[in-house]
Order: C-alpha cells, then structure tokens, then sequence
C-alpha cells in the first residue's frame, strides 16, 4: 500500500510550550487512522498543520509524495473539528452548499453533490430550515455531510461521535467505512478508546507533544501485553499453586490468571488437565486500548492504581 | 479572488434579506431626525420660565423689567428675603438704594441655581434700563427713545450680509446652511463607523465562537476571510446609503411639487394684487431658502461624503474585526477591548462640533487630515466650501492618508486577526495584540 500522508519531523512551538515537537509518521492509502492524546497533547495543533491552517516551524508533510501545498490541497482535505461550526442564522441548503463551492466547487456541482448527500441522510425536508432550528444530533450530521462534500482524499475527523444517539453513531460510522472502502483515507482524532479500536487500522498516541506510540491495534496489544488468560474450568482442580502461573482472580469456575515468567500456556493448560480439570474455554486478555493509554500517559507508578488487574 | 467573493456575497445576501436591515433603513433617518430636532426641542425648552419677584426700594425700575422667555417679572409690596419662596417665586431681586431715586446695588436671591440664561437676562435689562434713564436724564424724551429703539431693531437698518469673495467671484456666505450640513454629514458617517464597525466585530466573534472559523479557514485564508467580511459589510452600507439618498430625493421632490403648486401660486397672487416687493410673504421665504439649499456645492459634497463614508469606514473596520477575533464569547472583554478605538471616534466628533464653529482653526484642519478623526471632521468642514475654507491641498492629504491608513490598519489587524480567530479560552491583552501585530510572519 502506499502512503497519502507522510509528516515528518513536524515542528511548531507555540512563546508558551512546545505543542508539537518532532512528531513523524506516514498513513496509507484507504486506512483509518486513529490520532489519540490526552486533551492538551497537541493533536488540534497537528491537525491544523496537516489542514494548512498553522505554518509548521520545521519538518515536512508530504500529500501524495508531493510537498504539502495549502492553497492548492485544501479541495484534498476535509475537516471536521471537534467543536462544530456551522452559520446559526443560515439556512441548511444554503451552507452546505456555501462550504462545498469555499472548497472549490462549482455551483451545479454543489448542488448535485449536497443534493446526493441529503437523500442519503434522508435530511431532503432541512433544506430551507435554518441551523438554529436543528438539534445538535442533526447539526452534526450536517457538519459531516459538509465536510465530505467535496469528496476529499483525506478525511480529518475530530471527536466525529461526540453528542451524536447510537442510530446516528451506527450511520456516521458506516459512512466512514464506506469512504474508506472507497480510497479515501480517515484522521479520526478521539478520547473514545472503544471506538478506535472498532474503527481504526493504524493508531499514534501523542502526549506532551511527541508521539509516544505508533503501530496497528493489533501490534501495540500485543506489545503491550501482559500474559493474563481466562480460563474456564468444569470443576476446580484440587490445587490452584503452581510455579507456572498465579491467580489474579478466580470467580466460582472461572479463572483469571498470569503466567509466570519463563512459562507458557502449555505449563498452566497440563497442571489443570492433570489435575482432572476439563477446560472449557482458555482465552489471553490483551489490554484494552483504554488501560495502554491510560498507563502510558499517567505513568506507570499511577497506572497501576487504576489497574488492579496488573497488580 | 473567487473565494472572496463568494464570502462577500453570502455576508451581503444574509445582512441584507435580514428584517434588522430594512428596519435600520428606514428607523435611523427617523432616529437621526429624533436626535437632531428633539436636541434643538430640548435645549429650547430649557429656559423655563423663572418668575422672580422685584423689591425696589429706589423706585427706580419699577415695571421697567421686560418679561422674555426666560424670566418673568412681578413687583408684588412686601416680599421678603424669608417668604419670597411661599408666595410662589423662585428668585428674589432686591434693588438696595439708601435714598429715594438712587440704586446702590442689585442683588438676585434664590435657593437654586437659576442658571446662565438667567444671570445674563437680568444683567442686560438693567443695563438697558439704566442707558434709558440716562438718555431721558440729559432730555431725550420717552417717545423719541421708544421710536428709536423700534427703528434700529428694524430690518430696514439691521440688512446684514455676509460674501465670500474669490477673485471676481462673489457668494453668499451660508454659515447657517454649511453648519447644518456639516453636522448632518459628519454625526452621519460618525453613527456609521460605530455600527457598522460593531457589526463586523460582532461578525467576527460569531465566527469564532461558532467555530465556523475554523472549518473556513481550512478552505480560505484568515485574510480572505476577514476581508470577505469587511467588505460585503461595506456593501450593505453603500445599498442603505443609497436607499436614504433616493429617500431624500423622492422627499425633496415631493416637498418641492407642493412648493410651487400651493405657495407660489399665492405668492404670485399677492403680488399682483399688492404691486412688487411690498411683503416678504411665507411663499417666498420659503422659495428663497429653496435657493440657498441649492446654493451648496451638492455635487462636490455627495461625493466627499461617498469617500469618507467608505474608506471611513474600512479605516475602523479592519480594527473592530481584528478585536472581534481575540474575544472569547465575553461581551464585557469586547467593551473593553473595543474602546481603543471607539474612543477616537467620540473624539472626532468633538472635533467635529468645532470645526463646523471654526472651519479654517488648526484643530479642525488637523482633525480633517490625521485619518483617525479625519472622516468625521473633513465632512463638516466641506460644506463651508472647496478651496475656499478648506484647501485642495488639505482634501488630496487627507484622502491620501485616509487611503493609506486604512491599507495600514488592514493589513496590521489581518495579522492580529490570523493568530486570534484560532486561539480559544485565553484572555488577551493589549500588548500582546500590538506584539502580533508586529510581528514579522
């Protein structure tokens, strides 16, 4: 696969702190790509270089392999920043196409493209309805109908479900799977761990302005995790002390235990058949996103107060 | 250049389908007026009439006093210092004499202040009385006194004219007419700076509180946008100025069909019947101020006014909209922010005030060129006339830094602008406004 954005080295300190301090990375072609950090971490920062709206002090970013140009790129992006803005006094026809014909546009286009848009999102009736009268679930939708107008290659979504009902969750979120099936790469900025590990391919947690972890979902599990299994036995073996493993936490016949340092699955599954236990279901637990990210931006002598599981 | 105009023209179309635009249309000329006329009704109605009471202990003044619309005289025996107040007066003038037909002093006594207007009144009818009794000493008689007084006071004597004269062009100095126009001209452009200056600011904070900015400015530049605004801003403000200008024309249309059907037809009556120039009846007064009206130099003055209403304007606009975009939803941090410069233009209307007293003083000249104040104070110094009262030389300096301040204001605020529209949840100061403004991108 190849790449559509590559940052590199990507600098911008702000008189008060460093708010994006040599960050890189690259995202491929058609991917959905998480960028997570804690609020402050310099993720809007980043964003805003990538959109063109913030100069970067040094580094590069790269669209297509070509050098990042914001006056001819911006009709590539589209944006959705967390906090929606929207024109309250404007009628809902009148500024989606407002924004598709800023991006550049022509007007027929507009129409034609907001008008596809609307039917798809059933929202054909707003048309002449102004943004005041929409509730924020509607706004929303139709911030996000604005900001994939104009078709771009690359979608920048920030906190894209924040106030949105499980219904208009499940239709954004099947729309971004669709542009993605259709090339379009996604940004999707979020503290919603559950959501980047259901949405996203590819993730960079960002903290303090420099990214503190980059890989696929499934890499960054792994690397994080902690040799804790679920085991679920017909009846309890007679002993539960072996040096192979330690119990975490047991629950009638259901067993969550560490392997010890040196030993493997094996050593844990032959000590319970040994000792007359049938298994009746033996899984690893890997971490969830939300416990990595939360020891990885607390620290660890923190983390483990949340996280008795490791203890 | 295509994005700007499409930004010029959602903010014009938006302002202007807004039910707010046609009610200011038609309510600030009412408004104007209101100010103008209830002013004039105000200060004219201030002199209360003030009835003060005469003890004349010289017998001197007795009746003499003349009442005006000011004060009232009464000579009622036996008021004192301690019940004038009871008897319904409000002022105790007492005429010290220590022997029959001599006034040692005067004293005026009230438990308020009775004003100026009041002081001055009494001050003059003494000292008319007094030249009366003196003339009537040395044997002028009352008669020929009374008739004398008539006669000087009469039109005939008192036919005072004032001309300008250039070269071998005479004209009829209009102090009256230019003072008139000036003050219209000038609270005009005034009043338009301050609203449509905190239009664009007010404009500007939607934006950014909206966050609409943010979703913009990934399409256009800051500048683009700030710009868009300001002048389909500006835009709003030529279409209402022309709606008022065709307003008055079709008024004074109107007006002047009733003039010559109604009054002239009568004026031409009574002077047939009458013979010529027997009396200066309504009709012709009317028709004479009508001449004076056309008098002005219109044409130079609509256009002057055109200018310095634009550019008037976009010298502010630039400065309201880069304070509109540091503003975090606070409206007390706007007022605040906002009076550096609503301050100068309070003060240009000072100035202006002046300068319609005295056209050709250093302050009104300086006042119509530095491009802070210069808009306000050149429109009421222009209908006192070109070159004769304020000289091309001062009207090309003007305009050019009117023109140059406001390329200055621009394009220093655009920078202000750019940093601010995008910066959330801090306060921002002064300092560090100027410090954005020049700094070097």
């Amino acid at each position: 696969m190849n790449t559509i954005l590559e940052v590199q080295n990507l600098k911008k300190y702000f008189s008060s702190q460093k708010a994006v301090d040599d960050i890189s990375f690259s995202i491929s072609k058609g991917s959905i790509f998480g960028l997570l950090g804690p609020n402050g971490a310099g993720k809007t920062t980043l964003i805003r270089m990538i959109t063109g709206i913030f100069f970067p002090d040094s580094g590069n970013i790269q669209l297509n392999g070509k050098k990042f140009n914001p006056s001819d790129d911006v009709i590539e992006i589209g944006y959705m920043p967390e906090e929606r803005g929207l024109y309250k006094k404007m009628k809902v026809g009148e500024q989606a196409m407002y924004l598709a014909q800023l991006k550049g546009l022509s007007k027929q286009e507009a129409f034609t493209r907001v008008k596809e848009w609307f039917e798809r999102f059933e929202m054909q009736t707003w048309w002449n309805k102004k943004v005041d009268d929409l509730s924020k679930g509607m706004s929303q939708k139709l911030q996000f109908v604005t900001t994939v107008l104009h078709e771009p290659k690359l979608v920048i979504l920030d906190e894209p479900f924040s106030g949105l009902d499980p219904v208009n969750t499940n239709l954004i979120k099947d729309e971004i799977f669709r542009l993605s099936q259709k090339g379009t790469t996604i940004i999707f900025s979020t503290h919603r761990m559950e959501q980047v590990e259901e949405i996203c391919d590819h993730i960079i947690l960002v903290n303090k302005g420099q990214k503190i972890l980059d890989g696929s979902v499934k890499e960054i599990k792994q690397q994080f995790k902690e040799h804790i299994f679920s085991a679920e036995v017909d009846r309890l073996p007679a002993s539960l002390t072996h040096p192979s493993f330690s119990i975490v936490q047991q629950e009638n016949n259901n067993l969550t235990l560490k392997i010890n340092e040196g030993y493997k699955s094996n050593d844990v599954l032959l000590h319970l058949i040994n000792h007359q236990s049938t298994i009746v279901s033996y899984q690893e637990i890997l971490p969830s996103l939300n416990e990595i990210f939360i020891r990885l931006v607390e620290g660890t002598p923190t983390a483990r107060k949340f996280e008795p599981v490791t203890a | 250049m295509n994005k700007i105009l499409l930004i010029i023209k959602r903010e014009y179309i938006t302002r202007v389908r807004n039910k707010t635009f046609l009610l200011s249309t038609f309510l600030l000329p009412l408004l104007m007026f209101g100010l103008i006329f209830g002013g004039a009704m105000i200060s004219a109605n201030s002199n209360e009439k003030r009835k003060i009471a005469v003890d004349d202990e010289s017998g001197l003044y007795k009746n003499s006093f003349k009442n005006n619309s000011a004060v009232e005289f009464e000579y009622p025996s036996g008021v004192t210092r301690a019940d004038y107040k009871q008897k319904g007066y409000e002022g105790l003038l007492v005429i010290y004499s220590a022997a029959k037909q001599k006034a040692d002093s005067i004293r005026l006594f009230s438990e308020k202040q009775l004003g100026f207007g009041t002081d001055e009144a009494i001050k003059n009818q003494i000292q008319k009385i007094n030249e009366n009794m003196l003339l009537m000493e040395r044997g002028v008689n009352r008669t020929i006194l009374d008739s004398i007084r008539a006669k000087s006071e009469s039109d005939d004597f008192l036919n005072y004219r004032s001309y300008q004269v250039k070269g071998n062009e005479i004209k009829e100095d209009n102090k009256i007419l230019a003072i008139g126009i000036g003050y219209v001209c000038g609270f005009i452009i005034y009043i338009i700076m301050i609203i449509y200056g905190q239009a664009v600011m007010r404009g500007v904070m939607e934006e950014k509180t909206n966050r609409i900015a943010e979703v913009i400015v990934s399409s256009v530049k800051p500048f683009q946008l700030m710009l868009g605004k300001i002048i389909g801003i500006a835009a709003v403000g030529l279409t209402q100025l022309l709606l008022w200008i065709t307003l008055i024309f079709v008024l004074s249309s109107l007006s002047s069909v009733f003039i010559s059907s109604d009054f002239l037809q009568h004026a031409q009556q009574i002077n047939a019947t009458t013979g010529m120039g027997q009396d200066n009846t309504a009709a012709l007064k009317a028709l004479e101020i009508k001449n004076i009206v056309f008098s002005a130099n219109w044409v130079l003055i609509v256009c002057c006014f055109v200018f310095y209403f634009l550019f008037g304007y976009l010298f502010y606009a630039s400065l309201f909209a880069a304070v509109g975009s540091v503003i975090n939803e606070d409206p007390q941090e706007a007022q605040s922010l906002a009076l550096p410069i609503t301050m100068p233009i309070i003060f240009a209307l000072f100035i202006m005030m002046n300068a319609i007293q005295n056209p050709s003083g250093s302050m009104a000249v300086w006042g119509s060129i530095i491009p802070f104040t210069s808009p306000v104070v050149m429109m009421g110094r222009i209908p006192f006339g070109v070159p004769e009262t304020v000289e091309w030389w001062q009207l090309a300096l003007s305009m050019i830094s009117l023109v140059g301040g406001f390329l200055l204001t621009t394009w220093l605020s655009g920078k202000i602008y750019r940093t601010g529209i995008l910066l959330y949840g801090k306060k921002v100061t002064l300092k560090e406004m100027v410090k954005w403004a020049f700094k070097k991108s």
